[in-house]
């Protein structure tokens, strides 16, 4: 079988002496994903793109990008790939262009053709002439997305892309990385920020302590949280009632004139029906999503990284 | 090859761009000025000393001087000052991981890299005798010189000597800047390397001073420094010349396979 999805991870081990830094981590991102990689400062995101892009060798398993693996394949598996790690780096005694120069040079190819475009694009082309000594964080992040450009990249490797920046950085560098994605550009970005990762992303992984602890769809994510809801009704005795006589309704309690109930939705669209044939109204019936955040901090803090449950591991798979 | 070319031309003007390179080269360039004028200021001189007897007798002679100068500690330093640097620096700058991941491979970049390092011994020994030579010429003329078995070389054959002679001489210090690679590649550390490429430098030639080490002296990196007596013998005797090239070969060799080898399979991490 071939395996060319743009990022394939099996088995993923790192170890450094005793310490596990990245513990059997199997990744997949499928073309055209904008894919989160969320998990707290210190989990393992970094090592993992590291192994990715060929910089440290896995104690264990592989990883491919389009089906060619970095260490196996040297250079030519980073054909079409580009990003960074742990903040973009550069020359700072060379200027922005310079640099760029000599990335390009190491590209080999059209790379060099490129150079005034990528930089007109993160807007440092008045910058350009400078030593990037000289540069702010925020400039060298975007000089770091001019340099991946470069490559006309398929798919983008970035490790917390908006990590340092001011907020108008953030908004820009979140507008840029949609834009990319908007072109087809596959996108794997690792992040801390929730915000970030529920405004860009189609897909996450969540790792904690080298784990993962969910994989797979934003969706299927927030659906694993089991929604809660909140119901008005034109009789809150009889509802309270028809809801605890109901089937797949749970921690139903009554608070101010509203009932709440968690449950999934086959179980709620069966309650509807019971209410009507009860001769209950349903005024108001909202469905209350558990929070992003929630559902990160249920997954990432505690003594133990959690057992994937069977729908997380099936969503892994 | 063409990408080893690429890189290699990236390294050079990379060092161009940073100030320790003038630091070496400048000092390279300063030394034999500083002996024409220090010899013009006063009588005396090196008479004791390989050709030093005949350093005002033409500017030929200048130039060999200072080699014999430069080799106990000086040239090895400026060797050392790039060639324990052009790794290190990388790791230093965190920038191993952005050439890393473009499209040449790890042996392409290192290849390129120790050519540099290699260029740059080569240059700042070339640089030290041009200089001298022409510094020292101005003074005392371009006349022949006497050979260091007292015969008269014409001056166009003494500057195919020089030439020579810098070849051989360049022996030992790309042994040095191997060594500085070497460790520039397995401390990550700038300063470490240059420190510790100085102290082996100067080990040889303490072991070479130590009693009753005859017979490995030949075959320390150090007495390749003197290999060129060997050109300015009539008739010339190539046994040392012999000697240091197959002696260097091998202290060039083993540092450069091992530093190939750590840069092949490091991790490049947060350093």
């Amino acid at each position: 079988m071939t395996d060319e999805h743009p990022v394939s991870g099996r088995g993923l081990v790192k170890r450094y002496g005793e310490i596990v830094a990245v513990d059997h981590v199997d990744l997949t991102v499928e073309a055209g994903d904008v894919f989160g990689y969320l998990g707290p400062n210190g989990a393992g995101k970094t090592t993992s793109l590291r192994m990715m892009l060929g910089l440290i060798r896995p104690t264990e398993g592989y990883v491919r990008l389009f089906g060619l693996d970095p260490l196996v394949d040297g250079a030519r598996a980073l054909d079409g790939v580009a990003g960074f790690v742990e903040g973009p780096a550069f020359y700072p005694y060379l200027s922005g262009r310079r640099n760029l120069q000599l990335l390009a040079d190491y590209d080999g190819g059209a790379a060099r053709a490129r150079i005034d475009e990528v930089l007109d694009l993160v807007e440092l082309c008045d910058r350009a002439k400078d030593k990037v000594g000289g540069y702010s964080h925020g400039m060298r992040q975007r000089l770091g997305i001019a340099a991946s450009l470069l490559r006309a990249p398929r798919l983008l490797l970035l490790d917390e892309p908006t990590t340092g920046l001011d907020p108008a950085g953030m908004r820009d560098m979140r507008a840029l990385v949609k834009r990319l994605a908007g072109e087809g550009i596959t996108v794997l970005l690792s992040s801390h920020l929730l915000s970030e990762v529920e405004e860009l992303c189609n897909r996450v992984a969540i790792i904690r302590s080298g784990r993962i602890v969910f994989s797979g769809p934003l969706a299927d994510l927030m659906a694993t949280a089991g929604t809660g809801y909140r119901m008005r009704t034109t009789d809150l005795a009889r509802a309270n009632a028809v809801c605890l006589a109901h089937a797949g309704i749970q921690d139903v309690s009554s608070d101010d004139g509203e009932l709440r109930f968690s449950a999934d939705e086959d179980a709620v669209a069966g309650l509807s029906i019971a209410l009507a044939e009860a001769g209950v109204g349903i005024v108001a019936l909202l469905p209350e999503s558990a929070s992003l955040e929630e559902l990160f901090l249920g997954l990432t803090e505690g003594d133990e990284p959690p057992a994937p449950e069977p729908s997380l591991a099936e969503a892994a798979a | 090859m063409n990408a080893v070319l690429k890189v290699y031309k990236w390294e050079l003007l990379k060092l161009r761009a940073q100030k320790r390179t003038y630091l070496g080269l400048g000092a390279a360039v300063l030394v034999p000025i500083a002996f024409v004028v220090a010899l013009s200021l006063q009588k005396g001189g090196p008479n004791d000393i390989p050709l030093g007897r005949y350093i005002r007798d033409t500017g030929l002679a200048l130039p060999f001087v200072v080699l014999f100068f430069m080799s106990f500690w000086a040239f090895p330093l400026i060797t050392a000052l790039v060639a324990g640097d052009v790794v290190a620096s990388e790791s230093h700058n965190n920038t191993l991981k952005t050439i890393l991941t473009r499209s040449r491979d790890r042996g392409q970049v290192f290849a390129g890299k120790a050519l540099a390092a290699l260029t740059y011994t080569v240059l700042v020994v070339v640089a030290m005798a041009t200089v001298g030579l022409i510094a020292a010429s101005i003074k005392w003329g371009f006349k022949p010189l006497t050979s260091l078995s007292g015969t008269k070389v014409a001056a166009g054959q003494g500057v195919v000597l020089l030439v020579a002679s810098l070849a051989v001489y360049v022996l030992p210090l790309a042994g040095i800047a191997c060594f500085g690679l070497l460790l520039s590649t397995v401390t990550r550390n700038s300063a470490a390397s240059v420190v510790g490429t100085l102290m082996f430098a100067l080990l040889m030639q303490l072991i070479g001073a130590l009693p009753g080490t005859e017979p490995i002296r030949p075959y320390l990196l150090s007495t390749q420094f003197s290999a060129w007596h060997g050109f300015l013998r009539t008739p010339a005797d190539w046994e040392p010349v012999i000697r240091a090239f197959w002696v260097c070969a091998l202290y060039v060799a083993a540092p450069l396979a091992g530093a190939y080898l750590v840069f092949l399979r490091r991790d490049v991490a947060g350093e």
